[in-house]
């Protein structure tokens, strides 16, 4: 191979951001194109002074906005290469268009998204805006709770993504600031041992196999547009999960860090849980442990693979559980919360009894402290007694002025 | 647990402190995490960095601690930020100034009681490496006053941290290290 292997320690201290640079480097990706955003920015800015010091064979293709960075992408995607790329908030949302014809010319990309609040007003800060955003656009989406999760996921993001019967984009999520620029002990892999796992690339359908000559992007209209859609739907209904859990698997056998399509923590014989995604996660598995202590029993679910919607894994997580709180990082602007809707759709039709309220929290960045969350506990802890949600369905955490609560 | 807290201006250096301290006590078997606020996210602006060390994994994200160590590295901001929020009566502060402590506390009252140390770090800097950036000195004076580690240990691994730079900065750098140690009061 015509470039440098690097030497890294077992443990090395990195932030989120650095950690997905590192294994866009160890995976040997053939094209980046990118426009800089923060708090990605450094993912590719790493990924590209990787490649200016010659420890990867690859193209960085500087282009003008998010949208041309997509569509770079997808040319070099098409044409058969390892593409992956990163945004966060405004430019994810400039990139939605080129989002959806990635996925439907169903080209394994990678797109590593920092998780950012979207305008108005300006915010830098970490939410889940830009994540929601892109939920329906048919996108594999594994969401990371710490850098070691956001290097460990990148790797399976490729395995799952490239596989022959998958072929569709994955996004791997980190949350902005609280996991992109906080360090903390990553264990790595080898760069052999990751090149490994990942594996050689193996185009299908590429365009520059010109002896099976493919065309890209066609027009359909009304008679193959909807079996098209339908067809891409099935393959994210059916194939990506197994798909997933086999590479969940191998990858444990490989490093002996397990990840679960939904995370349950503390669940087994839990009364009461908080569902959630992002650094949230793990501050809620800490105040779990405690509130034990106070004869709560309190468990924590998180969702790891947000699309395609893990339906079955949540009925099982929560079948037995009395209250639920459904955590928001997003906006619903209008509506109850997504995961309040998707926990409710994927109950309703169940034995499950549960007093399931919603919360919207941490938008902007806001400070998720472990005082809210014994708040909260104590306060599905009144619900699991009672029996039935005693307060409004839908209420806001740490947020000024007036309590605010709907529905 | 310990947990850190340092105030700063955006360029003076803190993060890569902050992530340089974690990067050291890592290599000695802690769990680590190092992470900043960096609210207007200007050059100048006011700023605080955090650590958090312990023995086991660290899942606690939130911004929120009561620090056991408070550590500032401009001069003023003993005056401007809000330094002893969230304090407990043990918590210590490490603070750059070209005061002595007695004056120091003289002149900012609410640190009246508490546990200061002083040193000058910004001094320290534009002497040895020639630019006010006091943050690898501020770290020698957190392993003089917490006992952390023996700063021979200290001053290896940091070299390691910074070797990227060239050798005369690595050099200077390990000498304002060592002053900080020296003159921490």
């Amino acid at each position: 191979m015509a470039f440098d292997k690097m030497e890294l320690r077992d443990i090395e201290v990195w932030d989120g951001n650095f950690a997905a640079a590192q294994a866009m480097r160890q995976a040997q990706i053939d094209v980046v194109a990118a426009y800089p955003i923060t708090p990605s920015t450094p993912i590719v800015e790493g990924y590209a002074k990787f490649l200016a010091d010659g420890y990867v064979e690859g193209e960085f293709v500087m282009v003008e906005s998010e949208h041309a960075a997509m569509s770079g992408c997808i040319g070099a995607a098409a044409a058969g290469g390892r593409v992956a790329t990163a945004t966060s908030s405004q430019g994810f949302a400039l990139m939605v268009e080129t989002l959806y014809q990635s996925s439907g010319m169903r080209l394994p990309i990678v797109l590593n998204v920092v998780n950012r609040a979207l305008a108005a007003p300006l915010n830098v800060n970490g939410d889940h805006s830009d994540m929601y955003l892109g939920r329906d656009s048919g996108w594999i989406q594994l969401d990371a709770y710490s850098p070691q999760e956001a290097y460990d996921l990148n790797f399976i993001a490729f395995k799952v993504s490239e596989d022959h019967d998958v072929r569709l984009p994955c996004m791997v999520h980190q949350d902005g600031f609280m996991t992109s620029h906080t360090a903390q002990g990553v264990k790595t892999f080898t760069d052999d041992v990751a090149y490994g796992f990942v594996g050689e690339y193996k185009p299908m359908n590429d365009m520059l196999d010109l002896d099976h000559p493919v065309t890209h992007g066609v027009q359909t209209e009304e008679d193959w547009h909807f079996e098209h859609k339908a067809r891409q739907h099935n393959d994210l209904m059916t194939k990506v999960m197994p798909k997933i859990q086999e590479v969940f698997d191998a990858f444990e056998e490989l490093s002996g860090r397990k990840y679960n399509i939904v995370e349950k923590y503390d669940m087994d014989d839990a009364d009461v849980a908080v569902v959630c995604m992002g650094t949230s996660v793990e501050t809620a598995r800490e105040v779990a442990k405690e509130m034990r202590a106070d004869g709560i029993k309190a468990g924590v679910v998180g969702i790891r693979v947000l699309r395609p919607y893990p339906f079955a894994e949540i009925i099982e997580a929560l079948k037995d559980i009395k209250a639920i709180a459904a955590l928001d990082r997003s906006s619903p602007n209008g509506a109850p919360g997504m995961l309040f809707n998707e926990l409710a759709g994927a109950l309703f039709n169940t034995d499950s009894k549960a007093a399931l309220s919603g919360y919207v929290y941490g938008l902007g960045g806001r400070d998720l402290t472990k005082a809210h969350l014994v708040d909260l506990y104590k306060e599905l802890q009144a619900n699991a007694d009672a029996g039935k949600v005693l307060t409004p369905l839908q209420q806001f955490i740490g947020v000024r002025g007036p309590k605010l609560a709907y529905l | 647990m310990l947990e850190i807290r340092w105030h700063s201006r955006a360029g003076q250096g803190a993060v890569t402190g902050a992530k340089g301290l974690a990067d050291v006590v890592s290599t000695t078997g802690k769990e680590v995490q190092a992470f900043a606020f960096y609210g207007s996210a200007k050059r100048g602006a006011a700023m605080t960095a955090y650590n958090r060390v312990d023995d086991k994994p660290i899942m606690n994200h939130e911004k929120f601690m009561h620090p056991d160590y408070v550590l500032v590295i401009d001069p003023a901001l003993v005056y401007t930020a809000d330094i002893t929020a969230h304090d407990t009566d043990e918590t210590v502060y490490i603070i750059t100034t070209h005061m002595n402590t007695e004056d120091l506390v003289a002149s900012q009252p609410k640190l009246e009681g508490k546990k200061i140390h002083t040193v000058d770090c910004i001094k320290i800097a534009q002497e040895t490496i020639g630019k006010p950036i006091p943050n690898t000195p501020m770290l020698g004076a957190l392993m003089k006053i917490s006992e952390m580690y023996e700063i021979d240990f200290f001053k290896d691994s940091m070299i390691r941290v910074l070797s990227k730079l060239p050798q005369k900065i690595v050099d200077a750098n390990m000498v304002a290290i060592q002053r900080a140690y020296d003159e921490v009061q």
